[in-house]
Order: structure tokens, then sequence, then C-alpha cells
């Protein structure tokens, strides 16, 4: 859309002034729909965290809400659920990806498609097949003889949840990880071991740094993400497992108490573009010092 | 080639195998093993049954099998136009347009899809924009969840892409809008492709914004999963995710073949 060829100087004033306007005026259709259904609905919730359901304006019911034990619960809750299996992801997914990438086996191939696969599924799947392997009727449950009622019982609470979130999103810190990995040349390896080199040496002093970028960025993607979990919460169904996403759930369709609703939605994204600008920017800073690493690093970029 | 020693190496698939089996591909295993189970009492099925999947592509499960398709397709395709339009024009807008462009589009991803929900429900439930209750507001919602993945797939390719091509093609005097269908979008080609795929599937698995928005004649399939699995129907619930994942995976290859056409080009 770039004209090439044409003189500036040539130009007829009102001709310039098109081409300074024609790709604004090109940007305005989708824009409109991203300003229209997302923004403007967004700015609303904004709006209506502000008003109480007397329609008196002010931070009324910010103050009920804040303090209420039911949210300060659940900000806790989901915190500690992102964290911890944001880590579990992070320890899990790098251990599976320097086995795939380092040690291949006859298989590996089909591990890593896999992997892939998972990428494409839905969150409640998970959720859904721990009924079956670790609910009270579960596979578990039965392989320790316990029939219904049996041993297990860790499902319907918080490390259920954490379980499946783990077993979800560890597949997205391997693929950025397994690219990283792939960067590394395998001569160099060779070269560092030849030299004497203990492969936990290795391991840190020339494969990690290298994965690094890909790390940091796959972290925060994944803290982001754990944090706003919505489908292995729902399905889990945890009585005493609230997090924010599920209070804004709870709020704004069982008990149709909007304002409220609209408080912790707004935590919610506070937290999370919060989350989302670290990753950006690590992701940058990064991604920036080595070639390659922006793609790999990227995460949900499916190309 | 980290690891020299045969012991050592065994050790680590072993664990590996271990790790990888347990957490990741026994869950995998289990719902289709759960969707054709009769009766499941002992570690696996104690009898066998194609009964569940029958009855997951009859009655309601089929409908709504039905609506999660076009919503997927719609959302998708909604989200891939719109996408790379907006990744189109921001190439030729001044750079602050550009990088706010870029931002805005990103922004979905960092907000919750119950968010998305509530928000509309918000904006939509009285006149002069009145959505709530209709299949509207479903569409826009996996619009405005997906659409993020349409623009940042399109926008990387261009980020790749060789300028020069459609410059040659404007300087040998093509009109801009024959240089965009013959030069710029055959050349996309791969990544609308890819960003379909990829807003496809987030589509058709959503459920956080879905639940707080389906009217009851447009309910997606993750929604009545989720309300099987309520009534305490779990092996309905994983036929219905089976097909869930079959209806998936076709649109999946569909769109890998042509991708696959369109990089032979």
């Amino acid at each position: 859309m770039t004209a090439v060829a044409a003189p500036v100087a040539a130009t007829a004033p009102r001709e310039r002034e098109r081409r300074r306007w024609a790709p604004l005026l090109w940007l305005a259709p989708p824009m409109l729909v991203v300003l229209g259904f997302f923004c403007y609905p967004l700015a609303l919730v904004v709006r209506q965290s502000l008003v109480s359901e007397s329609g008196e304006v002010g931070l009324a019911v910010w103050r009920h809400v804040v303090t209420s034990p039911e949210f300060t619960a659940a900000l806790g809750r989901t915190v500690l659920l992102s964290v911890g299996a944001t880590a579990g992801c992070v320890l899990l997914g790098t251990f599976l990806a320097l086995v795939l990438a380092f040690t291949p086996f006859p298989g590996a191939r089909v591990v890593s498609r896999v992997v892939d696969a998972v990428l494409a599924f839905p969150s409640f799947l998970i959720a859904l097949s721990f009924t079956f392997l670790y609910g009270s009727a579960g596979v578990l449950n039965a392989a320790l003889g316990g029939g219904a009622g049996g041993p297990v019982d860790f499902l319907y609470g918080p490390w259920g949840v954490l379980l499946a979130e783990v077993t979800f999103y560890t597949p997205f810190v391997m693929r950025p990880v397994l690219a990283a990995f792939a960067q590394v040349p395998s001569a160099q390896l060779d070269v560092a071991a030849s030299l004497g080199a203990r492969p936990w040496r290795v391991l840190r002093q020339v494969v990690l740094p290298e994965a690094w970028p890909a790390l940091a960025s796959g972290t925060c993607l994944t803290l982001l993400m754990t944090m706003n979990e919505f489908g292995i919460v729902l399905f889990v169904g945890a009585k005493d497992v609230i997090t924010l996403p599920m209070l804004v759930h709870t709020k704004g369709i069982v008990t149709f108490d909007y304002p409220a609703a609209c408080v912790v939605a707004v935590v919610n994204v506070v937290l999370s573009v919060a989350l989302y600008t670290v990753h950006r920017w690590v992701f940058r800073v990064l991604g920036t010092n080595r070639a390659g690493e922006g793609r790999a690093g990227a995460g949900l970029d499916p190309a | 080639m980290l690891v020299w020693t045969r012991r050592s190496r065994l050790l680590l698939w072993l664990a590996f195998g271990v790790l990888f089996g347990v957490v990741i591909a026994a869950p995998l295993a289990m719902v289709g093993l759960a969707a054709v189970a009769g009766t499941w009492n002992g570690v696996l099925p104690a009898e066998y049954t194609t009964g569940h999947l029958a009855d997951a592509v009859s009655g309601d499960a089929l409908a709504s099998a039905l609506v999660s398709v076009q919503t997927g397709l719609i959302a998708s395709l909604a989200a891939v136009v719109c996408g790379a339009w907006a990744a189109l024009a921001a190439r030729s807008a001044p750079a602050p347009v550009r990088r706010v462009v870029d931002t805005v589009l990103h922004l979905p991803v960092a907000v919750p899809s119950v968010v998305v929900g509530l928000s509309l429900l918000v904006a939509f439930s009285q006149p002069p924009f009145l959505l709530n209750g209709t299949r509207w507001i479903v569409l826009v919602a996996h619009l405005v969840i997906v659409l993020p993945f349409g623009y940042g797939v399109v926008s990387a390719a261009l980020d790749r892409a060789d300028p020069v091509l459609a410059d040659v093609a404007a300087s040998l005097g093509a009109s801009p809008a024959r240089v965009l269908l013959r030069v710029r979008l055959p050349l996309l080609l791969p990544a609308l492709s890819a960003a379909a795929s990829l807003a496809l599937a987030l589509s058709m698995g959503e459920v956080g914004a879905t639940i707080m928005l389906y009217p009851p004649d447009w309910r997606t399939l993750p929604v009545s999963v989720f309300a099987q699995t309520d009534r305490g129907e779990v092996f309905l619930a994983s036929a219905s995710t089976a097909v869930l994942l079959g209806l998936t995976l076709v649109g999946l290859l569909t769109l890998g073949a042509a991708r696959g056409r369109a990089a032979e080009r």
C-alpha cells in the first residue's frame, strides 16, 4: 500500500493529504470492532464497579468487596495456585524438554506430537479425565483396592486443581523451551563434553543460557494463564477452591451482583495485564539479544 | 548426547517415562477410554460400548456440536479477516499508531475469558445495544477472545515477509488492490491458515465466556459437557468431549492441508 515510485514534489497537496489519512482510515474497521466489543465493555465494567446497586457513585462497593473475606481468600488462593502450578510446569517442562532434546529415544517424535496436540485441547478435558483417574471411584482408588471412598482423596481440593493445571500447562512451557534447545548446535555440546565438562556443567553453562529467554517468557505466560484458568476450576468444582475468575462467575451469574463482580473483574484484569506487560517486556529485552528466539519465546505462536 | 553412560541414560528415560506417563499421557488416555466404557468399577472398564458415543451424536448433544462448529467457524473466520486487515493496515500507519494498534489488539489475551463475558453482559444487556439473550453475544465473545491470535500470527508473518515483492509489483504499475490480492495475500496464506487453526481450536474449547452468555438456543458443546458432568453423566460427557476433539481435529487437519498446498505454490 505504500507508493514507491511517485515523487512527492509532483503530487498535489490534496493527494498528499489523502496519503496521510488513508492508512488511518483503513485501520478504522478492525479498530471499531475491538473498541466496540472489547474496550467499551471493559470501560463499562470499571464504571459499574464504581456505582452501587442503589445508584450511588463512589468507592463503597470497592470497600465492601475488597475487605470481604471471600475476596481476600480468592485472591490468596489464585496467587498461590498460579505460582505453584507455574513452578511445577517450569520444572517438569524443562526436565521433559531436556530429555526429549538431548537424549532422544525411539518414539521421541510421537511424544512431541502429543505435546503439540495438548496445545489444541480445552483445559476442562484434563479436569474431566482426573475424575476417572483420581476420583472417589477412579482408577487409582480401584488399584489401591479402596473402592468408592478410597484412600486417594485430593481431587476435590486445591491439590486436584494444581495437578490438573500442571498437566495442562506443562506443554505450554515445553514448546518454546524445545524450540530454544533446537538452536543449540550439538557440536557445541560435544566439544564441551570432550573438553571434560560434566553433563551438569554443560547443562548449566551451555544449554540453559541459550534457553533462558524462552523459559522466562514461558514462565510469565504460564503465570498469566494459570491465574485466569476457569475451565479446570469449574469442572473440578471444589467448594473451597474459589479463584478470582470463579468469583467473577459466581457474582455475575449465580447471585447477579454485577457491581461486586465488576470489582473482582477489575482486580483480576489489573493483575493479569501487569503480568502480560512483564511478559512482553521480557520477550522484547531478552529476545532481541539472540536471533531466532523471538519466535521460540512466543509460546502461543503456532506457526 | 548430553549424557554419555548407558546406565544414566536409561535412568533418565525411566524418569521421563514415569513423569510423562503419569502426568500427561494417562489423563489424556482416560477420556478416550471413558468415552467407550460401559461400566467402570475396576482399574480398567469392565465392558465397552459405543452407546455413549451414539448418544453424543444425537439429540441435544448433536445440536450442541453443530452450534460449536458454527461458532468456531464464524468466530475464526471473522478473527482472521479482522486480524489480517488490522495487521496489513497497521503496516502503512505511522509508528506510534502502529504501536497502539498492536497493544490494543493483543490486550484480550491478558483478560480472563470470564471477564470478557461479564463485560459483554454489562455492555449489551440494555437498549440501544441489546445482544444479551441472542446468539450474537456468544459469537462476539468468541471473536474477541480469538482475535489477538488472528492478528498476532498474521502480524508476525508480515514481520518476516519480504516487502520487496510488493514494492516491485507496485513500481511496475500494479494498483494497490491488485498488489494486495495477487502478491501480499497469497504470500500470507500459510499464516492465515495457521491463524485460523489456532482460532478454531480456541473457540471450540472456549467455556469461560460462553457459560456467562449463552442463550438456551445457542449452547456450545463445552457448556453441554459441563451440564452433563454436573448431572453425573460422566461417560456421556467423555463421549461428547471425544466428539469435540474429533471435530476440532478435522478442522485443524483441513486447514493444515490448505497450508501445505499454499506452501507448495
